[in-house]
Parts: structure tokens; sequence; C-alpha cells
């Protein structure tokens, strides 16, 4: 594992609590785990995720994330219909390690209410948290 | 400085029986047949099982090579917490091979079955005495199984009430199988955090039970090794909504003889005689997983059980609100055999003392590594301790890497990433069989690969060393799984 100032956050996305990101692209809100969440997790085995169509509240489980030490479930920060899961993931897990705020994303949202993002924190208030 | 028990030796390596096979080698001289031969009609045969063909000798090098590259109790030290991996005295398995008992037949009937017979019900008897319950069955396989036998007899109890329940509590401390136990009898977890002691509090139980919830499933000694000393207020509250109280007894090994869980409000709780009562364990199995209720959840227990009348004893079937059947015949009779001789042998005396010895081993490794290995919960534990690794992150070591290098020191390395409660958990379970020495060989080890950790952390990154096979790639093992040779 990594030291927190050895990791990368991202500075265009939000963060939540439990380690998701969310990023407004147009209308919809794209969704993955965090650079620190993926370090945690170490190497991602198998990553499940909702159907598309799957209609979720904020704070659902929105799937879970298969390491070698764990599997450890992931919530939704925002509430909405899922437009689009990273098929992606199926084949190519890792790419939830490699690249997490890229090609790991995991799902696509269109979100009922996007104001519900501002409870999310930006980079510095994410950072605070994990340095406690 | 201590001398270590692992070290590197000659190791063979070993084909498949298959490739090893020869035609027409084989360990078996048959005597000449002195009956004519008679095919059998084509349509009836096919063509013969891809057998291997081996002489004796073949088979028994085969099998002593595979045994020495595994690690086993009676080759070292297996501290693999919450697993009890205790030693399992070899009487057990002399009385087990006695020819009444290894060549029964279940199917021959209760009156040539006396002595088996007599042997399930005293067992059962033993095991009410153990745990403060009236009544007991043997049949469940292994531990979830009794978990799952267990739940099935609440979910009875309600639906004979004519209300059943949609919810079931589990604590972050329970075991891993718990919520799949309850969800197969249609129950939905509901997970409870544990306070900061590491045990549960009665507010977050009183909060959170609800006259839909069919009860809690509450592993005491919980996962971190705390006694839940709020057992008998959890009961209180959970009974006061109706609600029953399952125990997963898994952790029996710390209590023996001195709590008794059908005095402190659990109704119904399953043990692992492949735990507590030292039979075989892990791959050396079966299991064995016997269920113990309380008067009211009696009966439910499943099909066939067994009575005393006078003398003779004997299976019963009309038992109207019975579960029904959860295992052919009566279970795993020859694990039941095994538990049995060692119950006898240790007596009442010396099972307290096992779980006494099993109690002090486990803090005397907490208090002897808690300055080397981060110590989350620092009170006293009951047969396990949780350690992990916030210490050696400095230096990249996680807990993997330090259980895969006491393999080089010659122990099997704990229990690790669980309790989820802890991160990095090092779950260490010395049990009671281990000597002073013995476990002052394992501080030792730790302590070494804490060292090690300092100074050489690329060593522990390719640990282990000195084992046939070194680290293996688990990572491409689960992304890419090969099911088929």
């Amino acid at each position: 594992m990594k030291e927190i100032n050895e990791l990368n956050f991202s500075d265009d996305v939000k963060y939540s609590k439990s380690h998701e990101w969310a990023k407004i692209s147009r209308d919809i809100v794209i969704v993955g785990l965090s650079d620190y969440a993926q370090d945690q997790l170490g190497e991602v085995v198998f990553v499940e995720l909702p159907q598309n169509g799957d209609t979720l509240f904020k704070g659902d489980e929105l799937g879970n994330v298969e390491s070698v030490k764990a599997v450890s479930e992931i919530y939704i920060p925002v509430s909405g219909e899922i437009l689009e899961i990273n098929e992606g993931l199926e084949d190519a897990p890792e790419l939830v390690n490699e690249s997490c705020y890229e090609n790991g994303w995991l799902v696509k949202v269109k979100p009922d209410d996007i104001s519900e993002l501002d409870d999310l924190m930006n980079k510095a208030e994410y950072l605070k948290m994990l340095k406690g | 400085m201590i001398q270590q028990p692992g070290t590197s030796g000659l190791i063979f390596n070993e084909p498949l029986l298959w490739d090893k096979s020869r035609n027409g080698r084989c360990a078996i001289s048959l005597p000449k047949s002195d009956v004519e031969r008679d095919l059998l009609d084509e349509n009836l045969t096919g063509d013969s099982p891809d057998l291997p063909q081996l002489s004796e000798l073949d088979v028994v090098r085969h099998y002593t090579r595979l045994s020495q590259w595994n690690f086993g109790v009676d080759s070292g030290m297996y501290p693999l917490g919450s697993c009890t991996m205790k030693y399992n005295p070899k009487t057990n398995e002399v009385q087990a091979s006695r020819q009444g008992f290894a060549s029964a037949h279940p199917l021959s009937g209760d009156e040539f079955s006396q002595g088996a017979l007599k042997l399930m019900y005293n067992l059962e008897q033993s095991l009410c005495q153990i745990t403060g319950f009236p009544a007991v069955t043997l049949q469940p396989a292994a531990g979830a199984h009794g978990e799952l036998t267990g739940m099935l007899i609440i979910h009875a109890y309600f639906a004979k009430k004519g209300k059943q329940r949609s919810k079931i509590i589990i604590p972050d401390t329970a075991h891993g199988t718990n919520p799949a136990s309850a969800a197969l009898c249609g129950y939905i977890p509901v997970n409870v955090k544990s306070g900061p002691m590491g045990i549960l509090e009665p507010e977050t139980i009183a909060a959170i039970m609800d006259e839909d919830t069919a009860g809690i499933m509450i592993t005491n000694p919980n996962t971190l090794g705390l006694f839940e000393a709020n057992i008998k207020k959890i009961a209180e509250i959970v009974h006061s909504k109706g609600g029953l109280v399952y125990g997963d007894g898994a952790n029996m090994n710390a209590i023996m003889g001195i709590v008794k869980p059908g005095e402190i409000g659990v109704d119904v709780l399953h043990l692992n005689l492949h735990k507590t009562f030292s039979t075989p364990h892990g791959g050396g199995g079966p299991g064995s997983g016997p269920v113990a209720v309380n008067k009211v959840l009696e009966p439910f227990l499943p099909i066939p059980r067994i009575v005393k009348e006078l003398d003779t004893y004997k299976f019963i079937t009309d038992c109207p609100d019975t579960i029904g059947k959860i295992h052919t015949f009566y279970g795993h009779f020859g694990i039941m055999v095994r538990a049995y001789a060692y119950i006898l042998s240790m007596g009442a005396k010396g099972l307290t003392d096992a779980s006494k010895l099993a109690v002090l081993n486990a803090n005397y490794i907490k208090e002897s590594l808690k300055g080397t290995l981060n110590l989350p919960y620092d009170r006293p534990c009951m047969h396990e301790c949780v350690f992990n690794d916030e210490f050696q992150a400095k230096n990249h070591i996680t807990t993997v890497d330090m259980a895969k290098r006491l393999l080089d020191y010659g122990f099997h390395p704990p229990t690790i990433y669980f309790p989820l409660v802890v991160h990095g958990a090092f779950m260490v379970e010395p049990t009671e069989t281990e000597s002073k020495e013995d476990i002052d060989q394992f501080i030792d080890a730790v302590k070494a690969i804490a060292g090690e950790a300092e100074e050489d952390p690329e060593k522990l990154k390719k640990a282990p060393l000195l084992t046939k096979v070194t680290r293996l790639d688990e990572v491409a093992a689960a992304r890419k799984p090969c099911l088929r040779g």
C-alpha cells in the first residue's frame, strides 16, 4: 500500500466518504473508485455491477469489488438510473487499479437531482479526511 | 536465539498417477480364476474407466511425497484464527477404526446398531451438559450446515406461531457464513456494528430490534476473540420483542466448562466437533456441526432422533413439527466417535482446562507481540487475538507478506484479512495444545519477520522462499482461473 502523498487524486471529480468518485459530464454522472480505494483493496479480480436501467437511490449498494484480500461493497453517490456499466471490467477488472479515473470507471448514471453531488467532497476536503 | 523449525530440505517432485501408470502394472495378485470366463452382453458394457496401473510402491511413494509438500498440525503449529486447529489425539483414530464402528452399516437397523446408537446418544448427552441445553442433534455435516439447521429451526418456530418474520440481526464480528445461512432461510441479514470496545452494545440492538426481526446471530466469543459481555442484556432485548438468539458456537473452545450458552440467553447453538472436539479439520474432514436447542425449539429438531427406552436405543421419526432430514442417515458417524473419544479422554476437568489454556496461550501471544504488531483492541482476549500491519505500512509490508514469510520459519500462517472490522487483520489462535516452547518459537519468528520488514522488505515480498512452491500469483489465479487440467 502507498502513502497518501504517493496517490493520485483527480481535480475534476468529487469524492464520497466511502471513497467513490463522481464526475459530471454534460447531463450524466460517471462513478468510479478513488485511487485511495483501489490501493486499499489491492489487486481487483472481479467487479459486480447492476444492470442497465436499474434505478438506485443515493447510498444504495451499487455492487461490489473483489480483491484477493476481500470483497467490498460500493455505494452509489447519487440517485438515478443506470445508463451504462463499464463492460470492459468483466474481462479486465485490473482497470480499476490501473486507471481508476479513466478506463476503470464503474457506471454512468442519469441523475434524479444533480444537487445531491453538493454533499460530496472536493479534492482538498477528501485529502483532509484521508489524512484524518 | 531460538532455533526455528523451518529449514530447507530435499523435497521430491512427483508426477500425476496417470503419468506414472504403465500397462499391466498392478499392486495386487488376484488368485487364478477357477470358473470359466463368461462375457457380459456388449450392450451392458462400455469402455473401462481410465484408472492408473501402478505397483504398491508407486502408490506409497506418491502419497508420501505429496504429504511432504503439505503442512499439517502434525508437522507444526497451525495458529489459524477462528479455526481452532488443535492437535487431534491419535486415540480418536484408534477408537474410530474399531471394527464395530468402522464396519457398522446405517441400514442394518436399530437392533443391530445398539453400540453405535448408544455412542450417539451419549455424545448428545455430553454436548447437552457442556452447552447447558436439553436437546441436541448430531446430523449437520459441518459448521455452516449447523447454522443453516439452526436457522431452519428458528424459521419453523415462527411459521408454527403463524407469523413469519423477515429480518435477522448480524453483528460485524460474527462468522462470515452467518448472513448466508440466514439468507438461505429467507431472512434479510441486518448488519450492526460492534462498539468501540470490540463488543456489541445493548443500545445498538435495542435501537434495531423489532417485531419483524426473527432475532440475532451472535458469535461468542466473537471473531475479535472478545467475549460478548453484554450477551444477557442483548438476549433480554431480543426476547422482549419475541425474537430468538442464535449462538454461533464455533469459538466454544474458549469457554468449555466455564460458560454454558444455554444459561446466558442463547436459544439455539451450533458446535464444530472438528474445531472444539479435536476431530480432523480442513482437508482432513469431514466435519460435524451438532445443534443444541432449548425446550421450546426441541420439537423442530431434524429427524431421526435417538431415544433411550430402558436399556435400548432407537431412532424415532414421529415428530410432527420437525424441519425434516438434513443429512443422509444420521450425519458423519466416524467423526462422532472421535469427538466422543476426546470428551471421555479429557473429562469435565480436562475440557475446562483446555479452554483455560487456550485463553492463556492467546493472551500470552497478544502481550508478547503487541509492541511488534499493532493491536487494535488492546484488552484481555479469549482464545484468539487480532493484530494488523499498521506498524509495517511505512515499509510497504502488508499482512499477507508476513503471513507468507511465516511458512519459511516453519509455521502455518494465521488467518488474514478477517475479521473485516480490522483492516489488514492478522488473527492468531494458538489453541491449548501448543507448548510454551512452541509458542515462544512462534513469537520469536514473528519478531524476526517484523525485523526483516524494516531491513529487507523485498525479501518478504517474495516469501515464502523455502517451500516447494514459492509466492504464487494469486491475482492471476483469480482473474484468469484455469479450472481444468
